[in-house]
């Protein structure tokens, strides 16, 4: 899927604004996402070219972190936390409902574009789990129920 | 009559914000304070009165009117009244150095900051020499409260005694153990003391750059140190010639990117330098070599946030607290199947019974306790006969247990503690940086392993197969990543081994 001249000219102005930034690559990935809504492949030479740093380098930086997202996903992210304080709470069972409500699996996005499902580890908030986090927002004590209206709350066509 | 209502993580996750619109509605503008850190009972609305800050909680929007009405009448009458905050229980028997501010104001107000002694600790550094400084921090007893509990004192004269053109704080705020949100309420509640104990580390070592490394799961932290920061900048606690004294130091937030291993403080260095997360061999040691090859100190927010109470108060009311080689005060955080979950500071020494029982009042399920994970992913499952231990550094080591960034997480007697001794393993395998085959593939087999154990598939011989598995990620991995995957694993094993043979829940 290719990206538009907007985006591509915005890239660049990003790898202008960082490049001289000590370890900049980070901070740079995380503008991007914020413009794009993810790291397109096509970036990664430009970034490469900014940075003085190899394609493989930038792509091995990509791919090494969970937060970066190589293609589009959705117009909103629902995170639902895997961690130990959440599954003492009933996250697995919350899991197991929240992709059947959707109908997708983790990282995997639903079929109208609106809701990207991902797995986080810990969003601190673990005296009143289950914690999903939408967007920006965290959530606390989300149950099947409590899901299901966050997730009306978001629009779409389910 | 001022209202408080918080904005802390915790505390808008349930609802705070509604129930502030509420008040806004009714012409009242709440001051958003930082949390206390009694979670379950937030949102807690403060109302401040004659007979002190008066709590109601947890309220939700369709409160507050009845309780505004309460407030005219009698306010003890209102079913959520909870009297004088400062005399719950819960808060008033804790020994708060590092919470002492926590939710008495807007977290990001300077004058408030300043009123309740902040910044004193920095202009007492500012008349100190770099050494002396460091001596008060070695006196005071301080270990790192990341998890390792190295002494600071010694971390800082190592960076102190080398030679370079230029050195670095480096705050680890990649707080991804579960069950763990001491640093984050810190920064919510009280961003302010982190900025100072930073700068009192550039003092003592000679740094004029910090970074907090920040873990991308933390939006609200992450708004609120960057208005601390700008904030200290223009008042001149932050920049070139800090309060007249010639003295630099600059301070910059970077986030991460959702890996747990940045937390370990050598991949966190990588990532700070842009590069993949992967650990790094040592020595060096970054004290020596740390970020961009120069001498770092790393050490997380709670360690530095308890540096400006030690320059405020002094080395020898720090060091009064605490047990043995465990000085101070722990903060510690009270999560997962729980009644009253929150942050409970104490000196060292409590038992893990008295803060389950006591403080925590039990699960919420109101089911009986089965096993509680201390220290985050890579601490033991306790079982009820160590529940008595207190809660020590050495004497968590002592039962191959560690209190690690002091987080507790309670699991109530539906827990399947294989699906969790499988998960400590799955999660490794997420979460690993990938630099050494113990902790990598080491990882992969062991969940292998553990499936074929439940499924009963030469059970015996596979039994003995994960114990060989094992003694090689502990001995042979590069850091504590795959280095201690195996104490949940192992502890698993130890106290709960019928539910890897499906024989029932009666615990060994």
């Amino acid at each position: 899927m290719g990206i538009s001249q907007n985006e591509q000219q915005s890239i660049s102005d990003l790898v202008d604004q960082y490049k001289d930034l000590p370890g900049a690559l980070l901070p740079l990935l995380h503008a991007i996402q914020g413009e794009v809504g993810y790291v397109p492949d096509s970036a990664v030479a430009t970034i490469a070219l900014g940075l003085n740093l190899s394609r493989a380098e930038v792509h091995g930086v990509v791919s090494f972190y969970h937060d970066f997202k190589t293609h589009p996903v959705g117009r909103n992210t629902v995170q639902i936390c895997r961690a130990e304080a959440c599954q003492a709470m009933g996250s697995r069972e919350l899991e197991a409902h929240a992709k059947a409500a959707l109908g997708i699996d983790y990282h995997e996005t639903t079929a109208d574009g609106n809701i990207t499902l991902e797995p986080v580890y810990c969003l601190g908030n673990c005296a009143c789990s289950p914690s999903v986090r939408v967007n920006d927002d965290i959530v606390a004590r989300v149950d099947s129920a409590r899901f299901n209206e966050l997730v009306a709350n978001l629009g779409g066509s389910q | 009559m001022r209202f408080f209502i918080p904005q802390d993580t915790t505390a808008l996750a349930c609802g705070a914000e509604a129930a502030a619109h509420a008040l806004q509605a009714a012409g009242i503008e709440p001051v958003r304070n930082g949390s206390r850190g009694m979670f379950w009972l937030e949102p807690l609305l403060e109302v401040e009165t004659e007979q002190g800050r008066l709590g109601f909680g947890p309220v939700s929007s369709k409160d507050i009117p009845s309780i505004l009405d309460a407030l005219e009448a009698d306010a003890s009458a209102h079913s959520l009244y909870l009297g004088d905050v400062e005399k719950i229980a819960y808060l008033a028997s804790q020994q708060r150095l590092t919470y002492a501010r926590a939710g008495l104001g807007d977290p990001v107000c300077l004058d408030n900051y300043q009123t309740l002694k902040g910044f004193k600790g920095l202009k007492n550094a500012l008349s100190l020499t770099g050494q002396q400084i460091v001596d008060q921090v070695k006196d005071s007893g301080l270990r790192g409260r990341g998890g390792a509990a190295f002494p600071a004192g010694i971390k800082w004269q190592t960076v102190l005694n080398c030679d370079s053109d230029q050195k670095y704080i480096v705050c680890n705020a990649d707080e991804g153990d579960s069950g763990t949100f001491a640093d984050r309420l810190v920064m919510e509640a009280d961003p302010y003391q982190l900025i100072e104990g930073m700068t009192i580390a550039g003092l003592a070592v000679g740094a004029t750059q910090g970074y907090i490394y920040l873990r991308s799961e933390y939006p609200v932290a992450h708004k609120l140190l960057n208005i601390a920061i700008e904030r200290a900048v223009e008042a001149n606690f932050l920049g070139e010639n800090i309060q007249g004294s010639g003295q630099t130091f600059h301070l910059e937030v970077r986030l991460g990117a959702g890996a747990y291993i940045c937390g370990e403080e050598t991949s966190l260095l990588e990532s700070l330098e842009g590069k993949r997360g992967m650990v790094r061999a040592k020595p060096p040691l970054p004290a020596i070599e740390g970020l961009f090859g120069k001498p770092t100190v790393v050490n997380n927010v709670l360690t530095l946030a308890a540096i400006s109470t030690i320059l405020e108060q002094g080395a020898e009311t720090y060091q009064n607290f605490g047990m043995g080689r465990s000085r101070g005060t722990l903060a510690i955080q009270l999560a997962g199947n729980i009644k009253r979950g929150g942050l409970i500071e104490l000196a060292f020494g409590v038992t893990l019974r008295e803060v389950v029982e006591d403080y925590g009042q039990g699960t919420y399920s109101g089911r009986p306790i089965r096993a509680i994970q201390v220290g985050g992913p890579l601490g033991a499952f306790l079982p009820e006969s160590q529940w008595d231990t207190p809660m020590d550094y050495e004497a968590f080591a002592a039962i191959k247990a560690m209190i690690g960034h002091g987080g507790i997480v309670v699991f109530d007697d539906t827990a399947d503690m294989a699906a969790q001794a499988r998960f400590a393993m799955e999660f490794c395998v997420v979460e690993s940086c990938g630099k050494c085959t113990p902790c990598r593939i080491g990882s992969v087999r062991g969940v292998e392993v553990i499936d074929r154990i439940v499924a009963n598939e030469d059970r015996d011989n596979n039994l003995i197969l994960l114990h060989d598995l094992c003694d090689t990620m502990e001995l042979g991995s590069l850091c504590a990543m795959g280095g201690m995957t195996p104490f949940p694993v192992r502890s698993a094993l130890a106290h709960f081994i019928n539910d890897f043979t499906g024989e029932g829940k009666g615990d060994n």
